[in-house]
């Protein structure tokens, strides 16, 4: 019995270990972002442009850029998602199914650096063509290749809430003489309708926290973007770039007001997306 | 009619949306390889250098992704290896011990560590590398071992869930039968539960070898350099594919080069297509009475 109080208290502190990690990388950031509140250039960040030579310290563009690049790969995902998990789900029949789905799970282990160095030597030149002006690095490009990147994520959580619609329901549509079609729109979607927005909010917090497509394909300008076809820069790949700096310096600390608002929005989506699976419980 | 119409509409949508998933997929992926395939060869990962030489460590290699491939190898060895412990006792602890309530709120923050994106863990990573520079020790600067122990936080959330979830998710009839036997918990926990989850386990295992190994915004903050060749100790900086791949298309010297890009993304891409495959045969063929029957 000893040996029992003993292992679960191992258990126990791994466990406590693990939460102490998320409290941890927080509390560092508030830590670390705390002078900027005493010095008095917290509300700055919000009114200024980036201009560092001249003490202006304002993340406005990036939270800008990151808004309109995730914004914009959300609405190009999430027709291509509904799409693709209404064929796996529903309305295809033999091999493409499974096919299809093997596709999107293969695709959730492609290392996000691959796509960006396919996106830079080929979307990209493609987009330059295509527009006929600046380099091709640009909201556009970007939004394009983070559209694809965040799909899966969609698409396989579409998928499990499509399947998981009670057959009874399916085979009383079936009985009114329902197409497939009619049974998508008119059963299947309004019931997992809390699965669908699981998916989007998980796809969204995926395309906010991304690094690698925006620092790679967006241009990183940290001018305010004023059409899709400018450069910009997003929070996540702002992080990257100016980590360089001195640590002690006013333009390093900026950064942890950056991640205050990655660590908010993503825990902010983390916790809508447990409400929506709690609520499943009690609903019908 | 206008059912019917309808009802091609939205047939049409979907295989256009599945059409247009697979050829942008087939599209990168294809590209990449036919630009890269004349890479693959022993010289794209120890140029002009022996390979045995290479391998013994007795020369350094410059033109080749020898060293970035090896300092990729030692960064998910030691990252798994600390997240791995920590994340299956953690596991182990929310699926048997931790009480209701416990288990909500470990629960919402262990999702919350996984929802964090993965550049703040990099910057915390770099922040506390400065900041045990400055208070412990002058050797400790951002280098091998605080990125890996970076990327343990970055995974061990995908350990801790996926051990979490086997382990509930085991039949009933399972976990009644060994205690009507007269078994003890930790009896039934070691004897029959843990080893009829250990497909699932290793799933969770090789799904975060695969994070690690893909990660770029991590080790970028945390110390992996350009040019530093086979990491001397777990203090120094190191090269790393994934970051090799991104430096190469930021900013490459000439056509060689970029070439040795296309082959790193493809032998970076096949690795992780590999662990893929790995976990589907895990999934599939390995069924868990063929692991117990084994022991």
């Amino acid at each position: 019995m000893r040996s029992q109080g003993l292992v679960q208290g191992l258990l126990a502190v791994a466990a406590a270990g693990s939460v102490a990690v998320t409290v941890l990388i927080f509390g560092f950031m508030i830590v670390l972002g705390l002078p900027l509140v005493t010095s008095g250039t917290f509300f700055n960040l919000f009114t200024s442009s980036w201009l560092p030579n001249e003490g202006l310290y304002g993340i406005v563009p990036m939270m800008a850029g990151s808004l309109f690049i995730a914004g914009l790969a959300m609405i190009f995902s999430f027709p291509l998602s509904l799409g693709c998990a209404a064929l796996v789900a529903v309305l295809a029949k033999g091999r493409v199914p499974a096919l299809l789905h093997r596709l999107v799970r293969f695709m959730t282990g492609i290392p996000t650096v691959v796509y960006g160095f396919a996106g830079i030597f080929l979307l990209v030149p493609v987009v330059r063509e295509w527009t006929g002006s600046g380099s091709g690095m640009c909201i556009l490009s970007a939004s394009l290749l983070l559209a694809i990147l965040i799909a899966p994520t969609m698409i396989l959580f579409f998928t499990d809430s499509f399947t998981g619609v009670p057959k009874s329901y399916l085979a009383a549509a079936d009985a009114l003489g329902a197409t497939p079609v009619q049974k998508f729109l008119h059963v299947v979607i309004p019931c997992s309708w809390r699965g669908l927005t699981t998916g989007v909010l998980l796809a969204l917090g995926r395309a906010v926290g991304d690094t690698l497509i925006a620092l790679m394909i967006a241009g990183n300008a940290t001018a305010f973007p004023g059409s899709l076809l400018d450069s910009a820069r997003t929070l996540p790949a702002h992080i990257a770039l100016v980590v360089a700096a001195d640590f002690d310096s006013l333009e390093f600390r900026t950064l942890f007001a950056c991640g205050i608002l990655l660590y908010a929005f993503t825990t902010l989506t983390v916790v809508l997306t447990r409400r929506m699976v709690a609520d499943k419980g009690g609903a019908p | 009619m206008k059912a019917r119409c309808c009802d091609k509409l939205v047939t049409a949508w979907a295989w256009l949306s599945g059409l247009v998933l697979t050829a942008s997929v087939a599209t990168l992926l294809g590209f990449l390889l036919t630009k890269g395939a004349g890479t693959l060869s022993p010289a794209l990962f120890f140029g002009d250098t022996v390979p045995l030489d290479a391998l013994l460590l007795k020369r350094q290699v410059f033109e080749g992704i020898f060293p970035a491939t090896v300092g990729t190898l030692l960064l998910v060895g030691l990252a798994v290896g600390m997240a791995v412990p920590v994340g299956i006792a953690t596991g182990i602890y929310m699926a048997e011990f931790a009480a209701p309530r416990t288990k909500a709120v470990f629960g919402l923050f262990f999702d919350i560590l996984a929802g964090i994106p993965s550049i703040l863990v990099g910057l915390f990573g770099f922040s506390a590398a400065i900041f045990l520079h400055h208070h412990f020790s002058g050797q400790i600067t951002p280098c091998l071992l605080i990125s890996a122990l970076s990327l343990a936080f970055l995974v061990l959330p995908y350990l801790i869930r996926t051990t979490q979830t086997t382990l509930e998710n085991l039949p009933r009839h399972v976990r009644m039968t060994a205690p009507a036997l007269g078994a003890s918990k930790l009896q039934t926990i070691f004897y029959v539960l843990l080893p009829q989850s250990l497909s699932g386990i290793v799933s969770g295992i090789i799904l975060s070898i695969g994070r690690c190994a893909e990660d770029t915004a991590v080790i970028m903050l945390t110390g992996v350099v350009a040019t530093a060749g086979i990491p001397a100790s777990l203090l120094s900086g190191y090269e790393a594919l994934p970051f090799y791949i991104y430096t190469v298309s930021a900013q490459y010297a000439d056509q060689a080069e970029l070439m040795r890009g296309y082959g790193a993304a493809i032998v970076l891409l096949a690795v992780c297509a590999l662990l893929f495959a790995l976990t589907a045969f895990i999934r599939h063929r390995l069924a868990d009475h063929l692991l117990y029957g084994a022991r």
